[in-house]
């Protein structure tokens, strides 16, 4: 097999290769995925709840067996290696830490299996414990811990053994949101510190873009699209993965014009004037996929014939930093527009009602085929 | 808090009732133990004279000490054979044959134990003839308790077994246990208190049946419940009274030092909790 040149000089640390999992001879949980994950990357797995995302990482950690396909870590094939075998480590949802012993002991279960024991094993774990700053808290049980401590016991228990390959599942699931964004960079800082390569599966989009470095989104067993996080939020390759991430307006048409660094699509609501070309043909059906973000509003008429169109404010949602509001068009759609709020609020801003006029600039939007 | 029907006179008098029901005979039992004379219907005056007769009785003694060790053999047994029933019926998925097991293993629960006796008795007498063996005694005794105590100790094991968290075994797993370590290190201490539940109330149904020792006992093999039963035969000894009433002292004792310490454990647990909490958000 010829080798893949890599796009950057890192190695490739874990091949999934074609890897498959049906249940019970029909349910296919898992539908021929390739992926490669680079040493040192964060890498995450995201979609809604039976994706198959959860059975790809159960696969990783051997608790289940692929149905076809091969998985590889470090050029070695780890297919039908059991759970116990594998240097790959996990942190599982609700952290499943043993209720009947203590934090050291539990940090200390999986060295204990490697048969360390006295000086060393001491050295290790407290170095762990420190790693993730609960040093003190050594002779608690994990019900006398809060939810964030648990999730740093946790970690420190996936991570004492040095796997080669860290497993995250719905790492901050079980957090409220304020902790849980603070708890995101610890998490990455720690992960980073440490260097283990590490796929996470969370249903979180914001989770996954402000983790991972690499993002697969998946749809019934299947990958829809990977790429870092930008490229899956500016320039998705489906109606899907647009309105998975993020919020997104789509406009369906017709192309009309299509150049190699432009083309135009016509639409029921407005034309539209886009900056990129496609690989299509004029006349063909396509969708037209506008972040509420990249949208500007203004009181008067814009004076160009493309990238505008006219509503009514019909709902105003008022979030602080930004306001989202709801445009009813002539043609009925409703626009999503986010305005950051550049002033304190003030007695002329748009209300409920008012007639304004969105537009965009040519490279505000995205052209998908699928 | 109080709710709706927190002081109705029902509730109370209903509650009353119900103590009265179960505890009048244990009390009476209590109280004629002290009495001097051998009616158990009149009364004539306070001795410890039955407690000293009992501490004599060889054979109340002798059946006590094979009851004790009987039940002790018997909740063994029926502890380790209903772990290893739940263990694969909870655990191993689905399996040929699983469904009968299943109903199998509950089915001493509901049937009479003259049946099982008599049952069991049939099978030992066309063995003994065949084979010679086994001759009846304790050993047959605990065969029919042990039977008996599976299947309780199994509905108990089970029910802790079903609320385990399964990636509690799976992250030992993926810490490096083979499957062995994994029910010895993770299992076996979650569900310790389910193994003493089941332990005591096997060992509890190993004392006090007269059934299946009727059928199964032989010479030598005489338990406490079949001395007092015989004895009951031919009038009420006060003697007897007395080492029931030694038996309830201990049970009791037992009891509430066992649910004091629960209590205490619990309320314990809830406030490590809360505090944990509290600590958490600061």
């Amino acid at each position: 097999m010829a080798s893949v040149t890599a796009t950057t000089d890192r190695e490739v640390l874990l091949r999934i290769d074609g890897v498959s999992k049906v249940f019970d001879g029909v349910v296919k949980a898992v539908d021929n995925v390739s992926l490669s994950v680079k040493k040192g990357e964060i890498f995450a797995l995201v979609g809604s709840s039976g994706c198959g995302k959860s059975t790809l990482l159960r696969m990783l950690a051997g608790f289940e067996t692929p149905t076809s396909g091969r998985i590889y870590l470090s050029g070695q094939d780890i297919t039908d290696l059991t759970p116990y075998e594998r240097p790959v480590n996990m942190m599982f949802q609700s952290y499943a830490l043993f209720p009947h012993l203590n934090v050291w002991d539990n940090v200390a279960f999986g060295l204990r299996r490697d048969g360390l024991k006295g000086a060393e094993l001491a050295k290790r774990v407290d170095a762990m414990l420190s790693l993730v700053q609960l040093s003190k808290y050594g002779k608690r049980k994990p019900h006398q811990l809060s939810g964030g401590q648990q999730q740093r016991v946790a970690l420190a228990r996936s991570l004492a053994k040095r796997p080669t390959l860290l497993l995250l599942d719905e790492p901050l699931g079980a957090l409220d949101k304020k902790l849980r964004e603070t708890t995101q960079l610890e998490l990455v800082n720690i992960i980073e510190q440490v260097g283990v390569t590490c796929v996470l599966v969370t249903h979180d989009q914001e989770e996954a873009m402000t983790m991972a470095s690499h993002i697969a989104v998946m749809d019934e067993g299947c990958f829809l699209q990977v790429g870092t996080p930008d490229e899956i939020y500016e320039t998705p390759n489906s109606r899907f993965v647009a309105s998975f991430v993020g919020n997104v307006n789509i406009f369906e048409g017709k192309v009309d014009e299509d150049e190699p660094d432009h083309i135009t699509v016509i639409c029921p609501e407005c034309t539209h004037y886009v900056g990129h070309g496609i690989t299509g043909t004029s006349g063909m059906r396509v969708a037209v996929a506008l972040r509420p973000e990249k949208i500007q509003l203004s009181p008067v008429q814009p004076n160009k014939n493309h990238n505008w169109c006219a509503g009514e404010v019909v709902e105003i949602a008022y979030l602080g930093p930004h306001t989202t509001y709801h445009l009813k068009l002539e043609t009925g759609m409703v626009l999503k527009v986010q305005q950051p709020n550049l002033t304190r609020k003030m007695a002329d801003d748009l209300t409920w009602g008012d007639h304004v006029f969105a537009h965009w600039t040519r490279d505000a939007m995205v052209v998908l085929t699928e | 808090m109080r709710n709706m029907y927190g002081r109705s006179l029902f509730g109370r008098s209903w509650l009353i009732a119900v103590f009265i029901f179960l505890y009048i005979p244990i009390v009476t039992l209590v109280v004629y133990s002290f009495n001097d004379s051998r009616l158990s219907t009149v009364w004539t005056g306070f001795t410890f004279k039955w407690y000293v007769d009992a501490s004599h009785d060889r054979e109340l003694i002798d059946g006590l000490i094979i009851s004790l060790k009987l039940a002790f053999m018997s909740a063994s047994l029926s502890v380790i054979f209903g772990t290893f029933t739940a263990f694969v019926l909870v655990r191993y998925g689905r399996f040929k044959g699983r469904g009968l097991l299943a109903s199998m293993a509950n089915a001493p629960l509901v049937m009479p134990d003259v049946i099982v006796g008599i049952s069991l008795l049939l099978m030992l007498v066309a063995l003994q003839k065949w084979l010679g063996f086994p001759e009846r005694g304790i050993g047959t005794i605990l065969l029919g308790h042990a039977l008996i105590g599976t299947s309780f100790a199994t509905v108990v094991i089970i029910s802790r077994l079903r609320e385990i968290d399964l990636r509690l075994e799976e992250a030992a797993m993926d810490l490096g246990c083979k499957p062995f370590q994994v029910f010895w290190l993770v299992t076996l201490p979650l569900i310790a208190s389910a193994l003493v539940s089941a332990f005591l109330l096997t060992f509890t149904l190993s004392f006090d049946d007269v059934v299946i020792a009727a059928f199964l006992s032989g010479p030598g093999s005489t338990t406490l419940p079949l001395v007092i039963f015989s004895r009951a035969r031919l009038g009420l000894d006060p003697s007897i009274n007395a080492v029931a009433t030694v038996i309830i002292v201990v049970v009791s004792i037992g009891v509430i030092a066992s649910s004091l310490y629960q209590l205490r454990a619990e309320r314990r647990r809830q406030r490590e909790v809360a505090d944990a909490y509290a600590q958490g958000k600061s």
